[in-house]
C-alpha cells in the first residue's frame, strides 16, 4: 500500500515537473517573496559597503569594495559606552522579564484553567479585557508612580510589572492547560500531591511547549521595545540596543549611514537566530492563539 | 479548615499575583489617568482641577489634535484592510500540497518578525529616501518618483506601506483556518458546478469569518497604537508637516516632550473610547457576515 503510494506520489511529481502552470505559481509566489525581503537583502549588503557609496550603489546589491569597516565602526557606540554595552544591557532586560513571564504567567493560568474558587469567572473576565486595554491609557500614571518610587533611570519599571502576569501568554497557557487529561491530577493527589505539587510536578512539565512559546514571544517583544527604555532609561550607560539605533538616528550624517545599517543588522541577528531554532513553536503560537509577531 | 475556604486559598495563591498587577499597574493607573485627564498637570507642580476643558480643547481649539486623529484614521482604514486582504491572498496561494510551501511560509512571515523593530523602522526610513529602491525602482518602470519626506500624505503612505508589509502573522493565522477547512465542502461544489469565484464567496469567506473577525479586531487595536514607525521614521518629530503624527505618537510628545500631563491622559481615554467603539462596530456587524458552524450557520 505504502510502496504504491509512493510511485503515485513520484509519478505525480515528475508530471507535475512538466506542467507550465506549476512554474507561473513559483514564479509568482517565489518572485514576491523576493520582492518582499528584498529591502531587507538590500540593508544587509549595503552594511558591507563604504558609506558613501551607499546611495550612489543603491541599484546594486554587490559591494565593491566589500568592507567590513562599518561594523568596527558601529560597535564603538557613542562615547565611552560600545555596542556590546547596549547589548549587555538588552540581554539583561530580556532575561528579567523571561524570568517573570515564566514564573507568574504559568502560576496564573494553572489557578485559571484547574482550580475551582469563588470568583474565578470575575477575574478570568478581568484578565480578558486586560487584553484589549491600550499601553497609552497607563502609561502616564504608571510614569508618575514609578517616578514617586524613585524608580526612573533603572530598569526596575521595565521588568517589575512583568512579575504581574501579561494576559496574552496567561491566556495561551489557559488554553493549553485545558488541553491536557483531568485524571493526571486526581491520580497525582490520590499519590499524596498537594496542589502546588500538581501545578509544579504534573502541569509545568506538561506545558513546556506553550512555555516555549511564551518564552520565544517574550524575547522577541523586549528586545524589540522602544517605548518603555524611551520613557524610563536616560543615561546612554544603561541604554538598549533599540535606543542605541534610535541614537544612531538622530545622530546621522552622511558619514555614518554604513555604521548604523551595521548595527541594524546586528540587533535583528538574534532575532532570526531564535526564530529558526525555534520555528516550530514561533508558527504554531501564531497559528493556534492569534498572538501578534 | 473547610474545603471550601482551601479552594479559595489555593485559588488566589495562584491568581494572586494577577490581582497584585492588576491593582498597582492597571486600575490605579486608569483611576488616576481619569482624575489627570480633568487637570491641568506638568509633573512638577500639583495636578490642579479644569473641568471638562481638557476634551473640549482637543475637540475645538488644537487642530492638531484632530489632524492627527484623521491621519490616524487613514493609517488603521489604509493599512489594516489591505493587510489583511494580502494575508488572505497568500494564504490562498500558500494552501497547496506543493514541497515549497514551507519555505514560501517563512519568507512571507519573516517581515512581521521583524517588522516592530528599530531596525526595520531605520531600514524604511532609508528605501523611501530620495535616492532610496523604492524610487529607483519607481523610476525603472517608468513613473515619476515621489519625495516621500516632502510631502505629509506621500510620508503616511509610507507607513501604511510598512504596516502593509508585515502581513505575514496573519497569513499564518488564515493558512491554519484554511486547513481547517473540510476538502469535501469544495468538491461538493466543483461536482454542483461552482466556479473559483463561488467558492470563494460561499465557501472559503463564511468558513475562515471567525477568523476574520478575531483578526480585523486585535489589527485594528494593534495598529491605532502604532508609535515605535511613526517615531523612528520621523525622528521623533511626526514630521514631514506632521503627515506621520500618528495618536499615539503625539499623545507621547503631549506628555513627554510639552509635560501637559492631563491633555495627554484625556487624549488617552479618548483613544480607548474609539478603541471601545470601534470594537463594538466590529462586533456588531460581525452577526451579518460572520458564519459559526455550531449555530448551523445564516
Amino acid at each position: 500500500m505504502r510502496a504504491s503510494l509512493e510511485k503515485n506520489y513520484q509519478y505525480q511529481r515528475s508530471r507535475s515537473r512538466i506542467k507550465p502552470k506549476k512554474i507561473i505559481y513559483h514564479l509568482l509566489v517565489g518572485g514576491f517573496a523576493i520582492l518582499l525581503l528584498y529591502p531587507v537583502l538590500w540593508l544587509l549588503m549595503s552594511s558591507f559597503k563604504v558609506s558613501e557609496q551607499i546611495f550612489i550603489t543603491a541599484d546594486s546589491l554587490i559591494p565593491s569594495p566589500f568592507v567590513l569597516g562599518n561594523y568596527a565602526q558601529g560597535w564603538e557606540g557613542f562615547g565611552e559606552y560600545s555596542f556590546g554595552v547596549f547589548i549587555k544591557n538588552t540581554v539583561v532586560f530580556v532575561i528579567f522579564v523571561l524570568i517573570g513571564h515564566l514564573i507568574s504567567c504559568s502560576l496564573i493560568a494553572f489557578g485559571f484553567a484547574r482550580l475551582k474558587f469563588a470568583g474565578r469567572g470575575f477575574w478570568f473576565a478581568i484578565m480578558i479585557m486586560t487584553l484589549m486595554l491600550p499601553y497609552e491609557v497607563v502609561m502616564i500614571p504608571q510614569y508618575i508612580i514609578f517616578a514617586k518610587l524613585g524608580w526612573l533611570n533603572s530598569l526596575a519599571p521595565l521588568v517589575v510589572p512583568a512579575f504581574f502576569g501579561h494576559p496574552f501568554f496567561i491566556f495561551l497557557l489557559v488554553q493549553f492547560i485545558r488541553t491536557i487529561p483531568r485524571d493526571l491530577d486526581e491520580a497525582a493527589r490520590i499519590d499524596g500531591c498537594n496542589t502546588f505539587g500538581i501545578y509544579y510536578r504534573i502541569i509545568l512539565p506538561l506545558i513546556t511547549p506553550a512555555l516555549a512559546t511564551t518564552a520565544i514571544f517574550t524575547f522577541y517583544w523586549t528586545w524589540d521595545n522602544l517605548l518603555g527604555p524611551v520613557l524610563y532609561l536616560n543615561s546612554p550607560d544603561k541604554y538598549t540596543v533599540s535606543m542605541a539605533l534610535n541614537m544612531f538616528l538622530s545622530n546621522e550624517t552622511v558619514s555614518n549611514w554604513g555604521a548604523m545599517f551595521a548595527m541594524s543588522i546586528v540587533s535583528l541577528v538574534p532575532v532570526f537566530i531564535i526564530f529558526f531554532i525555534f520555528q516550530r513553536y514561533v508558527v504554531e503560537g501564531i497559528s493556534t492563539s492569534g498572538i501578534k509577531g | 479548615m473547610n474545603t471550601q475556604l482551601r479552594r479559595n486559598l489555593w485559588g488566589y495563591f495562584f491568581i494572586g499575583p494577577f490581582i497584585l498587577g492588576f491593582l498597582a499597574f492597571t486600575i490605579i493607573p486608569i483611576l488616576s489617568s481619569l482624575y489627570f485627564s480633568f487637570t491641568s498637570y506638568d509633573l512638577f507642580s500639583s495636578p490642579r482641577w479644569i473641568g471638562i476643558e481638557n476634551y473640549t480643547k482637543m475637540f475645538t481649539d488644537d487642530p492638531r489634535y484632530l489632524h492627527s486623529l484623521r491621519i490616524t484614521f487613514i493609517y488603521v482604514f489604509g493599512g489594516v484592510p489591505l493587510r489583511l486582504a494580502f494575508a488572505l491572498l497568500v494564504a490562498m496561494l500558500l494552501n497547496t500540497a506543493s514541497r515549497a510551501v514551507g519555505l514560501y511560509r517563512t519568507m512571507y512571515y519573516l517581515p512581521s518578525l521583524i517588522g516592530g523593530s528599530v531596525a526595520v523602522a531605520i531600514m524604511w526610513r532609508n528605501i523611501f529616501g530620495d535616492e532610496g529602491i523604492v524610487n529607483l525602482a519607481l523610476a525603472g518602470i517608468g513613473l515619476e518618483t515621489v519625495r516621500w519626506f516632502g510631502d505629509p500624505t506621500a510620508a503616511l503612505w509610507m507607513l501604511i506601506c510598512l504596516s502593509i508589509w508585515q502581513f505575514g502573522s496573519s497569513m499564518l493565522i488564515f493558512l491554519a483556518g484554511l486547513k481547517s477547512i473540510p476538502q469535501s465542502y469544495y468538491e461538493a461544489a466543483s461536482v454542483d458546478g461552482g466556479n473559483f469565484i463561488q467558492k470563494f464567496f460561499k465557501i472559503t469567506i463564511p468558513m475562515l469569518s471567525p477568523v476574520i473577525l478575531f483578526n480585523a479586531i486585535m489589527q485594528t487595536i494593534a495598529a491605532f497604537m502604532t508609535f515605535v514607525p511613526a517615531f523612528i521614521i520621523s525622528k521623533g518629530t511626526g514630521g514631514p508637516l506632521d503627515g506621520t503624527l500618528l495618536y499615539s505618537l503625539y499623545l507621547f510628545k503631549q506628555g513627554f516632550e510639552f509635560f501637559n500631563m492631563g491633555y495627554a491622559s484625556a487624549m488617552a481615554w479618548v483613544m480607548l473610547i474609539i478603541i471601545a467603539i470601534l470594537t463594538s462596530i466590529i462586533f456588531i456587524s460581525s452577526r451579518f457576515w460572520v458564519h459559526y458552524e455550531s449555530e448551523g450557520g445564516r
